[in-house]
């Protein structure tokens, strides 16, 4: 059963209909692409599934949400839960101006269960250890976030993430800061992780979504084009527009 | 002909003149205040009643006086400050209403303090019945600094970074919790520079306790909140306008011992935001 499911899902920014009538599906322990140009609505998509466009004034929606066949747009949804299950990666990586321990452990603090010290500890190590990053940082766990590389930033925030539990992991272009060398450590992290999670990955970069993922849906103005298996779109597109814009007649 | 150079230096020049302005009168008052001042200062003059009319002794009760108000001033407003500043930056929806209320309150920052004065005369001393007391003064100086209080706390928590508090939210966190563990947290050394410049002028203040608290001469210790009380900057007026023959090391020691207070507590405010802005750096 695919985790979660989009049906004629149209999104309004005021006058701006931002999505138009998307249909999909994102299975579990896999990994989708969503991919087209800028401003097409991607993002938007994105963050419909952790509600994260509830920040932004003016937004609304039709259509139904699935996340484990709950309908998340309806008016009870309590976004603390979804918000636990769907976690997100931004773009640039921000840790919060913290130390590294006290920023995998805010889920923690936040979710209410007074955790013995002992028992932090443990999740430290244990979501450290996920992201690959417990060698570099367990002499530093002390030490302000911000000091860190960006693709350790970036690995921290997935470690932070990986520390609340969550079902499924929405990433909005989260190599676009990082140098070849990092991203490729980053989409090895990110096939190691989609044995536990769904991932969902946005992305600008096509040779990255053919890399990584084993679903892809193409966006266009608002618009699901295709959406299927990474390889039958990138080797045989149904459609015309996926076809041009996979060869990069636009982009 | 232009000649950048010359330009250049008739610009400096005049840059150079417009901080000298500033820094002279500034700096001749703080001299002449300490030349003159100095010399009456001792431990009997900061420890001690006055006496003989406020000619001789100390002005101890005054200083004791201004300190009960200037923190009380701050105790009463730095919590009502904080709580709207918080509202209206993060839970307020920027509509006309909004805007206008933030309009209002960084106008009512430049009412003259005097205005200040009589609407708390009429409001804590003769309505809640409090008495010309340092509850009443305290009250009145607190709601004289809640402008600035409330408009720098806003500014503080308005940059903290927004994806901070998305990032945030995106972990499931609540928006109290949001505002309780990362944006306050991150707010607070702008916090404290509004408190640091309201204490200041909480303490230096004339006209809004002259109605409200401020006791002409009263060689004694005020015993509870409702008890009036001597206060630097009012019996610094009164000695310099109101007695004849005081002294000027007494006068003069007066004023030293109010600014002397005024620096050392923003100094303390300002050693604080210091060592949180180094907690927070992003």
């Amino acid at each position: 059963m695919a985790k979660i499911v989009t049906r004629n899902l149209d999104l309004w920014y005021g006058n701006f209909k931002a999505l138009k009538g998307v249909n999909s599906a994102f299975e579990p322990n896999k990994i989708t692409a969503i991919i087209g140009p800028s401003g097409c609505g991607k993002s938007t998509l994105l963050r419909v599934f952790n509600r994260m466009n509830d920040l932004i004034e003016g937004v609304r929606m039709t259509g139904e949400v699935l996340v484990d066949g709950e309908n998340i747009l309806n008016g009870n949804t309590d976004l603390v839960i979804l918000r636990k299950k769907v976690g997100m990666v931004f773009q640039r990586p921000n840790p919060f101006p913290l130390s590294v321990y006290e920023n995998i452990i805010f889920g923690e603090k936040i979710h209410g269960s007074s955790a013995t010290r002992h028992k932090r500890d443990d999740i430290v190590e244990e979501s450290l250890k996920s992201v690959l990053l417990w060698d570099e940082l367990k002499d530093k766990l002390d030490k302000s976030a911000l000091s860190l590389s960006l693709e350790q930033k970036q690995r921290l925030c997935i470690a932070r993430l990986i520390a609340v539990k969550s079902d499924v992991v929405l990433m909005d272009e989260p190599c676009s800061t990082l140098d070849p060398q990092a991203t490729a450590r980053v989409e090895e992290l990110m096939r190691e992780l989609k044995n536990r999670y769904t991932i969902i990955i946005v992305t600008h970069n096509m040779q990255q979504a053919a890399r990584v993922s084993d679903d892809t849906g193409f966006m266009l103005l608002g618009e699901l084009v295709e959406f299927g298996n990474t390889h039958e779109i990138f080797t045989a597109p149904k459609d015309k527009r996926t076809e041009d814009y996979i060869t990069g007649r636009y982009g | 002909m232009r000649n950048p150079h010359r330009t250049q230096k008739i610009a400096f020049a005049f840059l150079f003149l417009a901080i000298l302005l500033i820094l002279v009168p500034v700096g001749l008052i703080v001299f002449v205040i300490i030349q003159k001042g100095l010399p009456g200062i001792s431990w009997q003059f900061l420890s001690d009643m006055p006496r003989q009319g406020m000619r001789a002794g100390g002005i101890f009760p005054a200083i004791i006086g201004t300190i009960y108000l200037a923190s009380g001033a701050i105790l009463f407003s730095l919590p009502i400050g904080l709580l709207a500043a918080i509202y209206l930056s993060e839970y307020a929806k920027d509509n006309l209403l909004t805007r206008i209320i933030k309009l209002a309150i960084v106008n009512l920052a430049g009412v003259p303090s005097v205005v200040f004065g009589l609407f708390g005369l009429s409001l804590f001393v003769v309505f809640f019945k409090f008495g010309a007391s340092i509850l009443a003064g305290a009250m009145t100086l607190g709601i004289l600094v809640l402008p600035v209080i409330i408009t720098a706390s806003r500014t503080a928590l308005e940059s903290v970074p927004q994806s901070f508090r998305e990032v945030s939210l995106s972990l499931g966190a609540s928006k109290w919790q949001t505002i309780r563990h990362i944006v306050l947290p991150n707010a607070i050394p702008g916090i404290l520079t509004g408190v640091v410049l309201e204490i200041g002028r909480a303490a230096g203040e004339t006209a809004p306790i002259l109605f409200t608290v401020a006791a002409f001469y009263l060689p004694q210790l005020p015993e509870s909140v409702f008890d009036q009380t001597m206060a630097l900057p009012y019996h610094l007026y009164v000695i310099s306008t109101q007695v004849p023959n005081v002294a000027e090391k007494i006068r003069y020691g007066t004023a030293f011992v109010l600014l002397a207070i005024v620096l050392s507590m923003n100094l303390i405010a300002v050693i604080m935001r210091n060592k949180f802005r180094k907690l927070k750096k992003w």
